[in-house]
C-alpha cells in the first residue's frame, strides 16, 4: 500500500511501488489531466508538481512520492496558475491541446521561479516540454503575457 | 492530396458500397456494404441535394440553449471544429459562447467530404472549410429559419417582423425567447424550400479578427478527453507486441511467464501480432517483456537506410519508369542550353509522432451494437472493417469521433490499424469486456506508415540571358497508394499524385519541363505527412530554383516573379512575404534570408526565413514572415495559429527528425532519437493573410511546405554551402 497526497487529498492505493505516478493517478485514481507521451521523461506532457518542483511522472516510481504533496492540473488554483491558464486562453495556445497539461505545469514553476523571464529562461524552462503542433510561439508571448498580468 | 485521392475515387466508382467493400477486402475482411435508400438518395454534393434538415444531423440545440454543431471532420488541432462552429453560428445568429462540437459518424449522406466527392466521410487533404463552407452555413441558415418559425407560431405574428441576434429571437411586440425554449417547437417545422444566406459584408464572426478559440479553456485545465482518456467499466487495456521487422509474420508465441505477471488477463494473436491484455496499461507493459514471440522474417525488409540511399541514387540517373509532366522537349533543351545545372536532393522517413500515441476502444453492447472511439479520420472505413470483423453489419457500429493529440495524416490510414488491433483483440477475449489498445511511444516510433524516403535529380538549362529554359526532375522512392485500395484510383500510368504533387505542377513558365518517376519497391509502410507530396518536392524545386537563380545573376523573388506571369495568387504570396521581410533591404547584422513559395492543397504559401549560422556552422531560424492566401479566411487567427504550427512542424523535420533503418530495424524509438521541435528552436513568425473572396482552401497542410527550402536557401546566403540533404543534423548544421 502506497499513501499518496494529491491536489490536496490522500490516497492509499495497492499498487506496485515501481508503477509509475503518472499511470496511478491516470489508470487507478482516475484523473486524466495528466497525459502521456513518451514514458520516457523526454516530452513533458505528464508533468506534474511535487511539492512545488516540477517532475515527470511518467519515470517517477510511486513509492517515491509517498509523503509528498502533490499538484496535478486539476489541482492547480493559486493565481500564478489563474494567470497561465488565463493568458493560454486569451492568446488561443492549445492547438490539439494534448500536450498543455504540462505546458501549464511547467509554465507555472518557471513563474514561481523568476517572476518576469526572458525569451532565453522560457525557453530553457520548458524545452523539456514537446507540443508537436509547435505552438511555441504562442506559449512564448502567454509566457510574458502570464507575468505582466501578476506584475500588475 | 487525399482529397483528391477521394474525389477520384467518388467519381470514378460513385458507389460507396463498392469503395468501402473494395478498402476492408484489402485489410483482409470482405464486407458487404449496402446503401440505405435515403443515404444513396442524398449522396450527392450538397448543392444539388434538397436542403437537408438541420436537426436531423448538423445542429443540435437543448432545452440548456447549448448549440451543438454535428462535425463532419475530425479535429486533431488544427480548427476545423472551430471553423464549422463559426459558419453555422454565423448563419444561425447564435451567440458564441453557447457553441460547442461533437464528432459526428455513420451518415455519409451528411457527412460525406464534400471535396472529394461527397461519398465518405474523412478528414484530410486540408479539406475541411471547402467541404463545410456551404453545407454548414446552410444548416445554421436553416435551423435560424426554423426557430423563427417556431416563435411566429408561437406568438401569433409574422415571421418577418421576427430577429435573431446572439442566441435570442425576439419581436417588436416585446417578446423573446432562447433558442433553448424554443428548440422542442423549432425541430418539428416544416424545413424551408431554400435559405438566403448572408451577405458577406453581414459577417460577424467569419473572418472575425478576434473570435476565440470556442475549446481554449477545457484545454488548459485538463478537461479535455481524447481517446486515450476513455474510461469504460470493467475496461481493460491491451499493448502490443508488433512484428519486429516490416513483413514479419507471428509463428507462435508462449505467454506463460507473462500470465503469472499481476494484473494480466490474457494475451491474444491478432492479425497485427501480439496483444497482452490487463487491468490497466502499466500493467500489459510489464508483462509484455516476458511473452516470447517466433516470428517469420523470410518475407521482412532487411535492408538498411544507406544501401536504400545508394539504390534511390543510382536509379535517379536511369530513365524514370513514369512520366508525370512532359512539356516541349527537355533532352534537346537541355543539350542546347548555355548553362547546365544539375542537383540531387535527398530526404528520410520522417514518423508523425503525435503526441498521443495511436489508440483505439471498442466495446461490444448486450444488444450485440458495438462502439468504437478513436482520431476517426476515416469513420466510414473504419466502422465498416470493425463491422467486419465483429461480423455485424456496419449499422451496428457507432463511431465516437474522438478530439485527438495530433495526426498530421496518421490516423487516416487505409488498413485501420489501430481499430483492427482493438476489434479483435476484444473478439479475443469473447467480448467480455471493453478494451483500449494503447501504443507506447516506442510502438508508435516504430510501426511505420512513414513520410517515404525519395531522391530528386534535378537538372535546369538556362539560356545566354539565364532564362529557364529546360527543367527536368526524377523522383525516385516509394508510392503511398501502391498496394492500398486506393492505387486503382489515385495511380494513373504509374504514377502516384501523392509522390509527384508540387513537382509536376509547378507554375512557373518553363517552356520545357519535364517530370519523371521511379517507384521502388521497399518494405516499410509509409504514408501521407502534413502537406504530404509537397513537403518533399517543395524542398527540391524551390531550393534548386535558388540555385538557378543564381546562376542566371538574378534576385530569387524578382527571378521566380518573371515566371509566374498568369498566376497571380502565387505571385502576390511572394511578393507579400518579400515585402513584409524586408527583403531587398540589408537584414540586421548576422542575419541571412531565404525565401521560397509552395502551393499545396489550393492554398498559396511564401516563406522568408531569416537564419543565422555560427562559427561551429550550427543554423537557427530566427524569424519566419510568412504569406498565405486561402481564399475566403474563415478564422484569420486560426490561419495564424496554423502558419506557426505548420512552420515549427516542418522547421523540426528539417533540422532533426529522420527514421532510418538498420538491416530492417528502425534505429529510432523515442523523441531521444527521433527528435523534434522544441521551444528554444522555434522562431518568431509573422503571419500576413491575403484578403480574398475566392472559396476557402484549406491551412492545416500548406504552411509546411515552403520552410524547409526557405531555410536552406538562407543558410546558403550566409555560408555559400549547400544543403541538399535532411535533416540538417546529418551535416552537423544544427
Amino acid at each position: 500500500m502506497v499513501s499518496l497526497m494529491i491536489n490536496g487529498t490522500e490516497h492509499t492505493v495497492d499498487v506496485d511501488p515501481d508503477m509509475p505516478l503518472l499511470w496511478v493517478i491516470r489508470d487507478v485514481l482516475g484523473m486524466t489531466g495528466t497525459k502521456f507521451g513518451c514514458g520516457l521523461a523526454v516530452c513533458g506532457a505528464c508533468t506534474v508538481h511535487m511539492d512545488g518542483f516540477p517532475i515527470r511522472s511518467c519515470q517517477t516510481p510511486v513509492s517515491t512520492v509517498e509523503g509528498a504533496s502533490i499538484t496535478t492540473v486539476e489541482g492547480l488554483d493559486d493565481p500564478v496558475a489563474q494567470a497561465v491558464q488565463d493568458a493560454w486562453v486569451e492568446l488561443d495556445v492549445p492547438q490539439c491541446g494534448y500536450c498543455q497539461s504540462g505546458q501549464v505545469m511547467s509554465a507555472v514553476s518557471l513563474l514561481r521561479d523568476i517572476p518576469s523571464p526572458t525569451d532565453e529562461d522560457i525557453d530553457a524552462m520548458m524545452g523539456g516540454n514537446i507540443c508537436r503542433c509547435a505552438t511555441y510561439h504562442r506559449i512564448r508571448a502567454a509566457v510574458h503575457a502570464a507575468a505582466d498580468k501578476l506584475e500588475g | 492530396m487525399l482529397a483528391r485521392l477521394l474525389r477520384n475515387t467518388a467519381i470514378q466508382s460513385s458507389r460507396r458500397g463498392f469503395l468501402i467493400g473494395a478498402i476492408a477486402s484489402a485489410g483482409g475482411f470482405v464486407v458487404g456494404y449496402h446503401l440505405t435508400g435515403g443515404q444513396a438518395r442524398a449522396a450527392g454534393p450538397v448543392a444539388e441535394a434538397a436542403l437537408a434538415d438541420p436537426f436531423a444531423g448538423y445542429v443540435r440545440i437543448g432545452a440548456d440553449n447549448r448549440v451543438t454543431v454535428l462535425s463532419a471532420h475530425f479535429e486533431m488541432g488544427q480548427g476545423s471544429y472551430n471553423g464549422i462552429a463559426t459558419l453555422v453560428a454565423e448563419e444561425l445568429d447564435a451567440a458564441w459562447d453557447q457553441m460547442d462540437v461533437e464528432g459526428a459518424a455513420g451518415n455519409p449522406a451528411l457527412y460525406g467530404n464534400l471535396a472529394w466527392g461527397g461519398a465518405i466521410q474523412g478528414t484530410g487533404g486540408s479539406t475541411a472549410m471547402a467541404s463545410s463552407f456551404d453545407r454548414y452555413r446552410q444548416a445554421g441558415a436553416a435551423a435560424r429559419a426554423m426557430l423563427v418559425a417556431a416563435a411566429a407560431e408561437e406568438w401569433g405574428v409574422p415571421a418577418e417582423e421576427i430577429s435573431v441576434a446572439e442566441g435570442v429571437v425576439s419581436h417588436a411586440s416585446g417578446a423573446s425567447a432562447t433558442f433553448g425554449e424554443l428548440a422542442e417547437r423549432a425541430s418539428a417545422q416544416p424545413l424551408p424550400g431554400d435559405v438566403q444566406l448572408k451577405d458577406r459584408g453581414d459577417w460577424r464572426l467569419i473572418g472575425n479578427e478576434t473570435l476565440p478559440r470556442y475549446d481554449s479553456r477545457p484545454k488548459v485545465e485538463g478537461r479535455q478527453d481524447y481517446t486515450i482518456d476513455i474510461k469504460l467499466p470493467g475496461m481493460l487495456t491491451a499493448v502490443m507486441i508488433h512484428p519486429p521487422r516490416f513483413g514479419a509474420t507471428l509463428v507462435s508465441f508462449d505467454a506463460t511467464e507473462a500470465l503469472t505477471m499481476p494484473g494480466i488477463v490474457d494475451v491474444v494473436e491478432t492479425p497485427r501480432g501480439v496483444a497482452v491484455v490487463g487491468e490497466h496499461y502499466w500493467a500489459a507493459l510489464q508483462a509484455r517483456d516476458r511473452v516470447v514471440a517466433e516470428w517469420d522474417e523470410s518475407g521482412a525488409e532487411t535492408r538498411s537506410t544507406p544501401e536504400l540511399l545508394e539504390e534511390y541514387r543510382a536509379l535517379a540517373v536511369e530513365p524514370g519508369q513514369a512520366v508525370a509532366r512532359d512539356d516541349g522537349n527537355v533532352e534537346e533543351a537541355l543539350a542546347a542550353a548555355e548553362t547546365v545545372l544539375e542537383s540531387t536532393f535527398e530526404v528520410p522517413y520522417l514518423a508523425h509522432a503525435a503526441l498521443e500515441p495511436m489508440n483505439a476502444v471498442v466495446r461490444r453492447n448486450e444488444d450485440g451494437t458495438l462502439e468504437v472511439w478513436g482520431g476517426h479520420q476515416l469513420p466510414d472505413l473504419y466502422q465498416a472493417v470493425a463491422a467486419g470483423i465483429a461480423e455485424v453489419t456496419p449499422d451496428k457500429v457507432r463511431m465516437h469521433v474522438m478530439k485527438t493529440g495530433g495526426s498530421f495524416g496518421r490516423r487516416a490510414v487505409a488498413d485501420a490499424d489501430v481499430i483492427v488491433e482493438a476489434v479483435s483483440i476484444a473478439k479475443a477475449l469473447d467480448w467480455r469486456a471493453p478494451v483500449q489498445v494503447q501504443w507506447s511511444r516506442e510502438d508508435d516510433t516504430r510501426a511505420g506508415r512513414f513520410r517515404p524516403m525519395y531522391v530528386h535529380r534535378l537538372r535546369a538549362g538556362l539560356d545566354a540571358d539565364g532564362n529557364l529554359v529546360a527543367w527536368h526532375n526524377h523522383i525516385v522512392g516509394q508510392s503511398i497508394l501502391r498496394g492500398t485500395p486506393f492505387e486503382g484510383f489515385m495511380v494513373t500510368n504509374g504514377v502516384d499524385l501523392t509522390s509527384v504533387e508540387g513537382a509536376n505542377n509547378l507554375p512557373y513558365a518553363i517552356p520545357n519541363m519535364r517530370v519523371d518517376l521511379t517507384t521502388t519497391d521497399v518494405g516499410v509502410p509509409v504514408l501521407w505527412w502534413r502537406a504530404v507530396g509537397s513537403t518533399h518536392t517543395a524542398f527540391a524545386v524551390e531550393a534548386f530554383l535558388d540555385e538557378v537563380a543564381e546562376a542566371a545573376g538574378q534576385d530569387p523573388v524578382e527571378y521566380r516573379l518573371g515566371m509566374l506571369e498568369g498566376h497571380p495568387r502565387h505571385a502576390a504570396v511572394l511578393r507579400l512575404a518579400a515585402e513584409k521581410a524586408g527583403w531587398g533591404e540589408a537584414p540586421p547584422e548576422g542575419r541571412f534570408r531565404g525565401i521560397a513559395l509552395a502551393e499545396s492543397f489550393n492554398s498559396y504559401v511564401a516563406q522568408v526565413a531569416e537564419v543565422s549560422v555560427d562559427e561551429a556552422g550550427r543554423t537557427r531560424v530566427h524569424r519566419v514572415v510568412c504569406a498565405v492566401d486561402c481564399g475566403t479566411p474563415i478564422n484569420p487567427d486560426q490561419i495564424r495559429a496554423q502558419m506557426e504550427g505548420g512552420i515549427g512542424f516542418g522547421l523540426g523535420a528539417i533540422l532533426r527528425s529522420e527514421i532510418t533503418l538498420t538491416e530492417g530495424y528502425v534505429d529510432q524509438d523515442n523523441f531521444h532519437t527521433y527528435e523534434v521541435l522544441r521551444i528554444e528552436e522555434m522562431p518568431q513568425v509573422e503571419v500576413h493573410i491575403v484578403p480574398s473572396e475566392e472559396p476557402p482552401t484549406g491551412v492545416g497542410e500548406p504552411g509546411v511546405p515552403p520552410i524547409g527550402p526557405a531555410v536552406v536557401n538562407a543558410v546558403y546566403s550566409a555560408t555559400r554551402t549547400r544543403y541538399r540533404s535532411l535533416p540538417l543534423t546529418r551535416h552537423g548544421a544544427v
